[in-house]
């Protein structure tokens, strides 16, 4: 098992409170699987329209494998201009 | 050329309009977002901007690098405002100097449509009763 920190901005943050935002993957986990385990912990996610990962500010795919030390990022409906 | 920031200070269309400025663009578009005072036909007293700031920037300057590759325009300067912002206030300026105004306007529109997208920055409401960020939910 490997811990990962996760930033959360906008709604995401609301939604984590004071949470220590760390989440227990298995090694090799998926984004995927990072979002099937954030979503058990917090149903809210499922109300969004939308709930993206970046993996060290990249825009990450569901299949994309994560590690203990890429910088994890919730990106929820994004709402800028 | 480029020029992409994200500041919290007041946003200037004149200095993003002399950094595209060239003698081989005949066409400047520019588009300013600004602060509505009101959505939905409730009144808006005031918005906040929070950004994934490194992300925001690469992802702005993707856009600019598509305006100029895909769109054909030579210069593009894209400036967005974070923390608060008063009714009135300019929240996003797009710039772009490109040698026919076809170009100018269709890389100003992609800028604005897919920075609506892509950037990851969120945006506040507050209103008389309350807050809400905005597009969170369906």
């Amino acid at each position: 098992m490997m811990h990962v920190k996760v930033l959360a901005f906008g709604i995401s943050r609301d939604i984590l409170g004071d949470f220590n935002n760390q989440i227990e993957l298995q090694e090799q986990a998926t984004v995927s699987d990072f979002k099937d385990a954030l979503l058990a912990k917090f149903p809210d996610f499922c109300k969004l329209t939308s709930l993206r990962v970046a993996l060290n500010g990249e825009y990450a795919d569901d299949a994309d494998i994560i590690t203990s030390k890429d910088e994890i990022v919730l990106i929820p409906p994004v709402s800028g201009g | 050329m480029i020029d992409v920031q994200l500041l919290s200070s007041e946003l200037s269309l004149l200095a993003c309009e002399a950094f595209v400025r060239s003698d081989a663009a005949g066409g400047v578009v520019t588009f300013v977002g600004n602060v509505r005072n009101q959505t939905q036909q409730k009144k808006v007293l005031r918005l906040h901007f929070e950004a994934y700031r490194p992300m925001a920037i690469a992802e702005m300057r993707k856009i600019a690098e598509r305006m100029i590759q895909d769109f054909g325009a030579l210069n593009v300067a894209i400036h967005h405002r974070e923390g608060t912002l008063e009714v009135g206030e300019t929240a996003v300026i797009i710039a772009v100097a490109a040698p026919h105004r076809k170009a100018a306007f269709s890389a100003c529109a992609f800028g604005i449509d897919t920075l609506k997208e892509t950037v990851p920055i969120w945006k506040k409401e507050y209103f008389e009763d309350g807050q809400v960020w905005v597009a969170a939910h369906p």
